[in-house]
């Protein structure tokens, strides 16, 4: 259950150790070398050829949460978003606090007491808190620290036909494709540098540093993408759909992928005859858009699962597109093998 | 025999589905979870679930009736869409604004999971942001396609909010449909101290159907048992940042008890007062308006029958994350077979004079 194990864990932008370590235990065995950075990245290196290339594959372990702000007296807890949140997600959500999975809830201002008119209005942020069901003040400093990270109380399920829901499919989904490629037993003739990134949410922070220290050749990065295949969205503007395959980047509001990296992704897939799709979106970004400006600049490109209401306390994926995000990847490495890097 | 705890109780009975007017399966679980703690169940016509526990003594026995609905609000399906989404409507009052992001359950030929999702981001006007979602911008996603959909959904089906009970601090706990299974608790919490207690009446506890719809059920089922005392115990605002102190009853400071036009006053007066004896802790919760819970319908029923109205201390009612404290319903149990136990022939005929 390796989707129910990376989407369950705990892991906000600059808090991001519980998922780290997850992810540790899973690729170890299958690695040269596993270690972290000074900004919490996760570096899992598969050695290849010495003379071959470096080729850097990224995937964000962090995922938009809540921080303790305040404690009242009361001993409700006011909070803030880290990374980006629609407040009206939140109301009537249940939710974990700090690494000890104190259990909240996120209430609201009973109907019956509202005025016609107040259901117009979203609640205001600035108005919402958490009750975990303490006394006071006290009882609540003994459970919560400011500055603790909250997450979605949300759980992994299948949902539909070959579906999946969860918290965090962004960019979890793109963890697991990572470690998928990582513990095949295959070796590549050239280096794999497996990046589990930290505070993507927050500004690609930790992929800058890692790409920095790691100097690879090229990049690419796993991310779940907004799908929108929804009511309320024309099919022009649905960006990716669910069932279709992976989503190709052609630029987004962070980068211009490498088309040169971009075609041998094509080229690959149509020769396995592996179903992709374009995000169509060109808003929005990545860390790749910090990968391909580190240095003298680094070759980069994403490749994504749709996924929808990411940001949310729960997304849903489509898992035939997750096997074939795997699938592809697995043959653009091969393709390096046989033809090398596509510049 | 009922050996579930009370927290095991709650747990189990708001973990049942039972929108209104498809109460059918909670009280089975109702009935399944109290066995051992009463004489005879029978449901009516509307489906409230009716266990009767006899008194002792020379018959005909004073008749108290202790009501707390078992329906819950929900959504029902109105529309599916090409893209396999649900359109659907609210049953019983429903804040919109706590929708988007909530995980569901879509009563279909099986149960399936759902989200409800809303219209995108990138598609939504500049200043939306500002605003509220619509009805209109909301659906459930199922996971299925529109075909797939239609198989195993159809128009008018039920959902429920899917939240799982939360074990908060202490003895707060928080899920959905707290509102009323708290009072449904309070019902097992007062049989379960009448177990080891002689009383005269014969106690009628009612999970009434249809209330959040407007009462339906509590007025058949006053109708049926005729009785010479009702109490109706439900929810009420728990207090909360957001909500008037004047408005709401405190937390884990004991049940409220009702001072309304829609109660006896002579029941007040002898519940808070017994509360006082015993040093049980309640709350006085005036209210000038009679309507709102089984109360009102328990006093309407036939020629008119005195009642009386208990209210468990409950935050953010009507979302997904109700919560109460276990303690408020222990007491409210206590009190009431406290109230039954001294219920006599003479208590309940003064009740006519005013």
């Amino acid at each position: 259950m390796l989707l129910k194990t990376l989407t369950e864990a705990f892991g906000v932008p600059g808090q991001e150790q519980e998922i780290a370590n997850v992810i540790r235990e899973l690729v170890s065995p299958y690695c040269d070398s596993v270690e972290t950075d000074a900004l919490g990245n996760l570096i899992a290196i598969k050695n290849g050829n010495e003379k071959g290339p470096k080729v850097m594959l990224t995937a964000h372990m962090d995922e938009v949460g809540l921080m303790v702000m305040f404690i009242e007296k009361s001993g409700t807890l006011r909070f803030k978003p880290i990374g980006g949140i629609d407040p009206r997600v939140l109301v009537s959500k249940s939710v974990y606090i700090g690494k000890n999975r104190v259990p909240g809830v996120i209430g609201a201002k009973p109907i019956h007491l509202q005025k016609w008119e107040e259901a117009d209005k979203p609640f205001d942020i600035d108005g919402l808190f958490i009750d975990i069901g303490a006394k006071d003040k006290e009882e609540a400093e003994k459970l919560v620290k400011l500055g603790d990270g909250i997450i979605f109380a949300t759980k992994y399920e299948d949902i539909g036909n070959n579906r999946a829901k969860a918290k965090a499919f962004d960019d979890r989904i793109g963890c697991a494709v990572l470690i998928r490629l990582l513990t095949m037993e295959k070796r590549w003739d050239f280096t794999i540098q497996g990046v589990f990134t930290a505070q993507e949410e927050i500004g690609g922070r930790g992929a800058q540093v890692a790409s920095y220290r790691l100097e690879p050749d090229m990049a690419i990065g796993f991310e779940g993408t907004t799908a929108s295949d929804v009511p309320g969205s024309k099919e022009h503007l649905y960006s990716t759909s669910l069932g279709k395959g992976p989503a190709l980047t052609h630029a987004d509001a962070s980068i211009v992928a490498d088309p040169r990296i971009v075609k041998r992704l094509m080229e690959v897939a149509e020769a396995k005859g592996i179903p992709y799709q374009w995000r169509e979106l060109t808003t929005g970004g990545t860390d790749a858009g910090r990968i391909h400006l580190v240095r003298e600049g680094i070759p980069a490109a994403v490749v994504s699962v749709p996924t929808r209401y990411i940001h949310s306390p729960v997304s849903i994926i489509d898992k035939t597109d997750y096997e074939n995000a795997v699938n592809l990847m697995a043959a653009f490495l091969d393709s390096i093998e046989e033809r090398g890097l596509p510049f | 025999m009922a050996t579930l705890g009370l927290a095991e109780f709650l747990s189990s009975i708001i973990s049942e589905s039972g929108v209104s007017g498809h109460e059918g399966k909670v009280a089975a679980l109702v009935e399944k979870h109290m066995s051992g703690l009463f004489d005879e169940a029978r449901t009516d016509a509307l489906g409230n679930l009716i266990v009767l526990k006899r008194g002792t003594g020379r018959t005909p026995h004073p008749r108290v009736m202790l009501a707390a609905h078992m329906d819950e609000i929900g959504l029902m399906v109105t529309k599916i869409e090409d893209q396999g989404c649900l359109r659907v409507t609210q049953v019983g009052g429903i804040d919109r604004r706590i929708l988007p992001g909530l995980e569901v359950i879509v009563h279909g030929r099986r149960d399936l999971p759902g989200v409800i999702g809303a219209k995108p981001p990138h598609v939504q006007e500049p200043g939306e942001r500002e605003k509220s979602m619509k009805w209109e911008d909301l659906y459930v996603d199922v996971g299925l396609t529109a075909d797939e959909a239609r198989e195993l959904i159809r128009i008018g089906d039920i959902a429920t909010f899917a939240q799982t009970p939360i074990k908060l601090q202490g003895k707060f706990m928080a899920g959905k449909t707290m509102d009323d299974r708290a009072g449904v608790a309070v019902l097992f919490e007062c049989l379960r101290v009448l177990r080891d207690m002689r009383h005269q009446a014969d106690v009628y506890c009612v999970a009434t159907v249809q209330e959040e719809v407007g009462l339906r059920g509590a007025i058949t089922s006053t109708y049926g048992i005729v009785p010479d005392v009702g109490i109706a115990i439900d929810v009420g605002f728990g207090d909360q940042s957001s909500v008037p102190e004047y408005q709401s009853i405190s937390m884990d400071n004991g049940p409220g008890i009702a001072f309304s036009p829609a109660v006896h006053q002579g029941i007040f007066e002898r519940l808070t007062s017994i509360a006082s004896e015993l040093e049980i802790p309640y709350q006085v919760d005036p209210s000038p308006y009679p309507g709102g819970t089984d109360a009102y319908a328990i006093q309407m029923a036939r020629g008119g029958i005195p009642t009386g109205l208990v209210s468990i201390p409950l935050r953010y009612m009507h979302t997904a994350v109700e919560t109460v404290c276990l303690a408020d319903i222990e007491r409210a149990g206590r009190l009431l077979a406290e109230f039954i136990v001294r219920l006599d022939k003479k208590f309940v005929e003064g009740l006519k004079c005013f």
